[in-house]
């Protein structure tokens, strides 16, 4: 029902009371700017968090070797572990089903040289997949392929920064550059959202490396993909599993963290989902806290006024107004206020936010902070609620003073 | 108009409870000019109060126009205020917020009539007061005098059958006191009953009725000379 006296009424006791109703506006609107800020800056970290594991692939799992600790089966300790294709091919055959990606990794540096510009770079000698597992993002051609594994090309993809260095605005795609003494086709150039380091990279063949070092079977890291399908405990039990079998493989202590390791990106997400539940629990607890106060306080100041307008509700009632017209009035007005200085609040509140953007990204892991619009809703509506149940309950008893007693106080 | 009989009221303080009004006989009849004479304590503003449908009595019968007035809830009451009923407060009691135009409006808001027409008519009654041209000044901007004429005007915009006047002059001087009266008087001339308390001699003498309150009991009704005079 609209009822444009009743509004006129509402704007010009709001009007001709602008201290009361700023205050009590105030409030709220403080209120809701907290809630905002403290959601915002939550949904930041999150951001962040995701976004830190976002460089390589969500489902990433390695195998990495270094020496043993623990003397094993007669062997001593401080024996170095060398991963070869064999443990490669085993890894890859015996749990396809649960592998999504599969490349293996040599870790080189190697000097690159093209024209007068040269310098050295790491190098990593992998398979086609690994593209995937290190969400490499090609600018320009293509990546390795596995014709290039077939027949041990010497063909390189070169980080963007390598790029730069040198050849620096000129074209490299199709150029050949110096590898390390051999002559290397240049067939992509790549970006990576890991940051420099990962730009000024370089990636070969695993097999050519392997050529190039006397045709030897040695590679330094198993990068796998686990199965999407895989649930979060499913592919950390399926990592333990990898974990377990290599250790006995390569004759390694099987408590023996030092000389192999698996690292599961599964451990790592359940982790962050885990802690992202917590602080967004803290978080709601913190922000409705923070909101429950605000109408706490909007509902004392609208027992203060209706304090102070006793004696007006008292001559309204005495020139007829009913007690459902004086409830009805001041009620209309808190939800009113509450809404307009919680729609301010919240407004500020996402104008802040977007300012703060990914400014504080790099010192305070807040990335886009910014509130979902199920949760804008949700403080409109619990606003709405929070002024009508802080305007009705004292204008409750407002409406309950007799005139007499409210024109008596003089 | 008004009719009472053997009214009585008390209020209870702490255990004990105070018995103001201790059988009132009282029937003032349309048109008529009366006032309520007493000391403070003598129970004229509970009177007030009862007539007015602001508080409720005890025991005996009231009717306001005909009508018996039992069990009322405060919305009904709230509804016969409206409609048969015009207040004047002795400290004014209008909105401060509020012009003398807008002041005068109020009650027929509540009677909900439209904004255009409800300020048509209280323009027309503030005219009546001689105070049209205060139309949008706040009360604060207006002497004692002004301030009682607005309430005036406002008490009388409903039309309604009954004015109650609680002291109405009674934070005026001299001057304004008559000026405030001969408004009165010149409602009363018109028809309207008019029912008047006060404690000042000088401002009954100026009443056709007069009946006087001691101890919650009529100690006397009589006639005045100006209504002698007529």
């Amino acid at each position: 029902m609209f009822d444009l006296d009743r509004w006129r009424e509402i704007f010009q006791s709001i009007n001709k009371n602008r201290l009361r109703s700023v205050m009590s506006g105030f409030t709220v609107a403080f209120a809701i700017l907290l809630f905002t800020l403290l959601f915002g800056v939550a949904s930041g970290l999150g951001n962040f968090f995701k976004s830190a594991f976002a460089d390589d692939a969500q489902n990433m799992m390695f195998v990495r070797v270094w020496k043993t600790t623990k003397p094993y089966k007669g062997l001593q300790t401080g024996r170095a572990i060398q991963l070869k294709n064999t443990d490669y091919n085993y890894v890859t055959e015996e749990y396809e089903d649960q592998i999504q990606y599969q490349s293996a990794r040599i870790y080189k540096n190697f000097s690159i040289k093209y024209k007068n510009e040269a310098s050295t770079y790491n190098v990593r000698a992998v398979h086609p997949d690994h593209q995937f597992l290190e969400k490499t993002l090609m600018d320009e051609g293509r990546y390795l392929n596995n014709r290039d594994l077939r027949e041990k090309s010497k063909v390189i993809v070169i980080g963007r920064l390598i790029k730069k260095d040198l050849f620096g605005e000129k074209p490299a795609l199709g150029k050949r550059v110096n590898v390390n003494g051999s002559s290397f086709l240049i067939i992509g150039i790549f970006s990576d959202e890991g940051g420099d380091n990962e730009e000024r990279m370089a990636y070969v063949p695993v097999t050519t490396v392997q050529m190039m070092y006397g045709n030897n079977d040695y590679i330094s890291q198993i990068n796998l993909g686990y199965n999407p399908n895989l649930s979060t405990d499913a592919a950390i039990a399926f990592g333990k599993k990898v974990e377990r079998n290599m250790r006995k493989r390569l004759n390694i202590h099987p408590d023996d963290q030092s000389a192999l390791s698996v690292r599961n990106m599964a451990e790592a997400n359940k982790f962050v989902s885990i802690l992202m539940f917590a602080l967004f629990l803290i978080i709601g607890f913190i922000g409705s806290g923070t909101l429950v106060a605000g109408i706490i306080g909007i509902s004392n100041i609208m027992i203060f006024v209706i304090k102070e307008r006793t004696k007006e509700f008292g001559i309204r009632k005495a020139l007829g107004a009913t007690p459902g017209s004086i409830i009805g009035m001041v009620v209309q007005e808190s939800v009113l206020i509450t809404t307009l200085a919680g729609y301010f609040g919240l407004t500020l509140g996402t104008y802040i936010l977007s300012a703060i953007g990914n400014s504080l990204e790099e010192q305070y892991f807040i990335k886009d902070p910014s509130v979902s619009s199920g949760i804008v809703i949700g403080a409109t509506v619990v606003l709405i609620i929070s002024g009508l149940i802080a305007g009705y309950v004292p204008a409750k008893r407002a409406a309950r003073i007799k005139p007499i007693e409210a024109l008596r106080a003089d | 108009m008004i009719r009472i009989e053997k009214l009585h009221k008390s209020y209870p303080i702490g255990k004990d409870s105070l018995h103001v009004l201790k059988g009132i006989d009282l029937h003032i009849k349309e048109g008529e000019f009366v006032s309520i004479m007493g000391s403070s304590g003598s129970g004229k503003s509970t009177l007030l109060n009862i007539v007015g449908l602001l508080d409720i009595h005890d025991e005996g019968d009231y009717y306001l126009n005909g009508q018996l007035i039992k069990d009322l809830n405060e919305k009904k009451a709230a509804i016969l205020r409206n409609k048969f009923l015009g207040f004047v407060f002795q400290s004014f009691n209008l909105i401060s917020y509020k012009t003398a135009l807008e002041n005068v409006a109020l009650p027929l808001y509540y009677k909900g009539m439209n904004r255009k027409e409800r300020l048509k008519v209280a323009m027309d009654y503030l005219d009546k007061v001689g105070l049209k041209d205060w139309a949008s000044h706040l009360p604060s901007e207006l002497s004692g005098g002004q301030k009682q004429r607005v309430a005036i005007a406002r008490a009388l915009v409903t039309n309604p059958k009954v004015v109650l006047a609680d002291e109405p002059t009674g934070a005026l001087d001299t001057t304004t006191t008559d000026s405030v009266m001969d408004l009165l008087k010149d409602i009363n001339d018109e028809g309207m009953t008019v029912f008047v308390i006060t404690h000042e001699e000088e401002v009954a003498e100026q009443t056709k009725r007069i009946v006087r309150l001691r101890d919650g009991v009529i100690i006397s009704d009589t006639l005045t000379k100006a209504a002698k005079a007529l």
